[in-house]
């Protein structure tokens, strides 16, 4: 078996007096496609927010390319989820993704031509060329979720982590979306992907990571993506399966 | 000096300064939730105009017109703010900041014309902007003392309609609540406590007197009856305290003091509060770890076997 | 220079550089940190002048600066902890004032420092306090210490602007680019302290407020650029010093009041009429298509 570019191990956070994630420990080998799904209240973000140092963890150890976080911070790309920012930031699309290489271009330094134009270059990779010098809110939600795929290409991470980028975008979006998590799996990226739509996780994904607050199942699509699986995940509160919906019944926090 | 405390003008400076923070403590409850602490100091600022001009325009201080001068100049603010909000795609505190300084710097334009025109009358005004309570005459205080019980009625005979406004207003609206009704009656008992409390307290340190208490009692408890009951007797306890601190030497600020005893019981519920505070949630940290600790250890040596 | 060239000069430089950092002090939601700030930098001064018993704008300065980080501090402290955000500047800014307010009226007696000065400012007098400058000659100390914070402002803004750029639109982003997302806030904070000091002596500190939030607040709604916005912002702060300093002569008022309102008609015609964001516009548009 490859060298695995993340190991975690016995991972776990809480919020306040109650446990979220317990036990958590996986292996993800580079060049990876995962999706990670879960009820409601999994603990899918806070997975992600753990491993990232944006959330305390309990207990446990992350190391990514078997590195600690902050040493293999700049190989790691994060896509929040898009209501994360303020879209009527007094900006155009070009620069939100030229943001991406604020990192490498350092202190003191403006953007130059050729920054611009990796970010030109990143925003056509989205199919969103037309709306460079658009400004960001004047964009529909779609748009703004392929500028900020645009901003994480441009910053090319080997490990990207997405917070829901399909979440309330249209058709063509998450095809755009898609075709390029493809393509970064292709050229040996490893990308995971918190997704709420069970419906697509076989056409889409080629590992899947079951979570509710430990994990309940990993490893490849095609192997443990089936339905006692699913309903060991979600519990009772999945009505399944019909083969033309299958519909997850959330329950509130 | 202890005089002074039994003096009967203290007496009830003190009984209504405890009144006043027991009504903004409450109030201050809804403004949590409503997620508008800062309100009431844009508000309370936003007084000022009316203020001077119903001074220049009666000529001398009547207690009863300035405070309605006050609560019509503060209720224009708070609807210029929500229109702005709600119109623009300016953000609700920067319309605040806006109202607030706006109005003030309008407020003294207007003062330092009342003080040309009226002479030696405006340092009663001053009192009244930056709060003396000691120097407040008999008849602010029973004013001020009967507002603040006519807030407190209102907030307990509705109480229930308060609580289903303020968690849930679509609920509220579902089961026949006027949302328009309440809001109007959100802002206008907002308003009057404002305006009874800058007499006190003065202008800048009203917002205290409603934003300490509440988020005070949020760190004792996880209901909102319990955290209003906790929210009105800070603001008592704030209210009394000071006023009796300051009643003990002279030219002793009033409404300084009151704010010092509020943050002091803040200070407290931050780090010994029973739901929130800072000690409880370490301890739930290290509990949570030392549990972990022991389950993962009890599976190994399990797995040793 | 005559007088009123003096006045309108010294309230233009206030009205640059609150113009400049208000744009950003906006756009990362906390316009009402001005508000915090500019209050409790009064205990930052009758401290400063508690210990070295002299009026003097360095240590005011310096003072200022300390109390306005502090606030941050705090704010940023009790946040931590789960206190919303504008419910520990309502706690923090009225509990520092007090004791500034406590301090003048214990320790202090009849010192200089009046809070109802500090707090409504008199740019009246500015003329009358001059320094002698090498090269320029007579320049009145509020003045010169405004041009000076002008040129800080700028120069903080010119080599850091990509990063307050990000840190404003996207700190998360920011954060896992590697940058020190804490540290240029507390610079922020401190040139907005800096800024407000400055400016508090002649305007006092509500005037600094208006003139911080309400221009920038203008500019949002004429734009859609920083750059612009920036310029609009810092052009109507110089707008609404010149436009107050005449209210204020015609109707024989305070001048610094008078700013602060000019920049009140400023934003009220931008609300009305800008062409992207007014009132009227949207109006217009839905009246077509209707």
């Amino acid at each position: 078996m490859a060298n695995p570019i993340i190991n975690v191990e016995n991972l776990a956070a809480s919020y306040r007096k109650n446990t979220v994630l317990h036990d958590v420990d996986f292996k993800v080998n580079a060049g990876s496609l995962t999706a990670i799904v879960g009820p409601n209240g999994a603990g899918k973000s806070t997975l992600i927010k753990t491993m990232l140092d944006l959330h305390p963890a309990l207990a446990g150890s992350v190391k990514f390319f078997g590195l600690p976080f902050t040493k293999a911070k700049k190989r790691i790309g994060y896509v929040p989820q898009r209501g994360s920012v303020d879209w009527e930031f007094p900006t155009d699309a070009l620069d939100v993704v030229t943001m991406g290489l604020y990192g490498q271009i350092g202190w003191l330094k403006r953007p130059s031509a050729i920054h611009k134009k990796k970010a030109y270059e990143a925003l056509e990779k989205m199919g969103m060329e037309e709306y460079a010098s658009r400004q960001i809110s004047q964009l529909s939600g779609g748009q703004q979720q392929r500028v900020f795929l645009a901003r994480a290409l441009v910053q090319n991470a080997d490990l990207y982590f997405m917070d829901e980028p399909l979440a309330g975008v249209d058709a063509a979006t998450e095809r755009a979306i898609m075709t390029i998590l493809q393509e970064l799996k292709s050229i040996g990226k490893t990308v995971m992907v918190v997704h709420h739509d069970l419906q697509t996780v076989t056409d889409y994904f080629d590992h899947v990571l079951f979570l509710n607050r430990t994990i309940v199942e990993h490893g490849e699509t095609g192997e443990i993506f089936t339905n006692k699986n699913i309903a060991r995940t979600y519990g009772g509160s999945i009505r399944q399966m019909g083969d033309e919906h299958r519909h997850v019944v959330h329950t509130f926090e | 000096m202890w005089s002074i405390l039994l003096n009967s003008n203290t007496g009830w400076v003190l009984l209504s300064t405890m009144t006043l923070g027991v009504a903004a403590g409450i109030v201050g409850c809804l403004t949590y939730w409503k997620r508008q602490n800062l309100m009431s100091d844009a508000l309370s600022h936003a007084t000022l105009p009316g203020v001077v001009i119903s001074f220049l325009f009666i000529g001398e201080k009547n207690s009863i017109l300035l405070l309605l001068g006050a609560a019509i100049s503060a209720l224009i603010g708070a609807l210029l703010i929500q229109w702005i909000t709600t119109s623009s795609r300016i953000s609700e505190d920067s319309s605040m900041g806006m109202i607030l300084s706006v109005f003030y710097g309008l407020g003294v334009m207007l003062l330092s014309i009342a003080n040309k025109s009226a002479g030696g009358n405006q340092s009663g005004l001053n009192s009244f902007i930056y709060g003396q309570a000691a120097s407040m005459v008999m008849s602010d205080v029973i004013t001020m003392f009967l507002l603040a019980l006519l807030v407190i009625f209102i907030m307990v005979i509705g109480f229930k309609e308060w609580k289903i406004y303020i968690f849930d207003p679509q609920f509220a609206k579902g089961i026949g609540l006027s949302l328009k009704g309440m809001n109007v009656f959100y802002t206008a008992v907002l308003v009057t406590t404002i305006v009874i409390g800058i007499q006190a307290v003065g202008v800048i340190l009203m917002a205290a007197m409603m934003i300490t208490p509440a988020v005070s009692a949020r760190y004792w408890t996880h209901s909102f009856k319990i955290m209003v009951l906790l929210a009105a007797a800070f603001g008592g306890i704030s209210g009394a305290v000071g006023t009796l601190i300051s009643a003990i030497g002279s030219g002793l600020p009033t409404g300084a003091f009151i704010v010092l005893v509020a943050s002091g019981l803040f200070f407290i519920s931050l780090i010994f509060g029973k739901e929130k505070g800072i000690l409880i949630h370490y301890l739930q940290f290290k509990m949570q770890q030392r549990v972990h600790l022991e389950s993962t250890e009890t599976l190994e040596t399990e797995g040793g076997r | 220079m005559t007088y009123a060239a003096w006045i309108i000069l010294t309230a233009s430089l206030v009205g640059v550089s609150c113009g400049l950092m208000g744009v950003f002090l906006i756009l990362r939601k906390q316009a009402m940190m001005s508000d915090a700030i500019s209050h409790s930098v009064l205990l930052g001064i009758v401290i400063a002048y508690i210990i070295t018993s002299e009026v003097s704008g360095f240590y005011m300065l310096v003072g200022g600066v300390f109390a306005g980080l502090l606030t941050a501090f705090l704010v940023q402290g009790l946040g931590s902890l789960n206190v919303q955000q504008d419910a520990s500047m309502g706690i923090v800014f009225t509990t520092l004032f007090a004791v500034g307010v406590i301090l003048i009226s214990t320790s202090l007696g009849n010192a200089h420092l009046d809070i109802q000065h500090a707090l409504m400012g008199e740019i009246t007098f500015i003329p009358f306090h001059a320094i002698s400058l090498p090269f320029i000659g007579e320049v009145p100390e509020a003045t010169a210490l405004l041009a000076i914070v002008l040129v800080i402002v700028l120069f903080f803004i010119t080599i850091f602007y990509k990063e307050w750029k990000i840190t404003t639109f996207d700190p998360a982003l920011a954060a896992s680019l590697g940058l020190p997302v804490l540290v240029l806030h507390y610079l922020f904070m401190s040139l907005i302290s800096v800024t407000t000091i400055a400016s508090f002596d002649a305007v006092g500190a509500i005037m600094v407020v208006a003139m911080l939030i309400t221009p920038a607040a203008s500019a949002y709604l004429w734009t859609e650029r920083l750059t612009i916005m920036l310029l609009l912002s810092s052009v109507f702060g110089v707008l609404a010093a010149i436009a107050g300093y005449y209210i204020a002569v015609w109707i024989d008022t305070s001048i610094s009041g008078s700013m602060a309102f000019a920049t009140g008609i400023i934003f009220l015609i931008s609300f009305i009429f800008s062409p992207s964001h007014g009132i009227l516009a949207k109006y217009m548009r839905k009246v077509k298509t209707a």
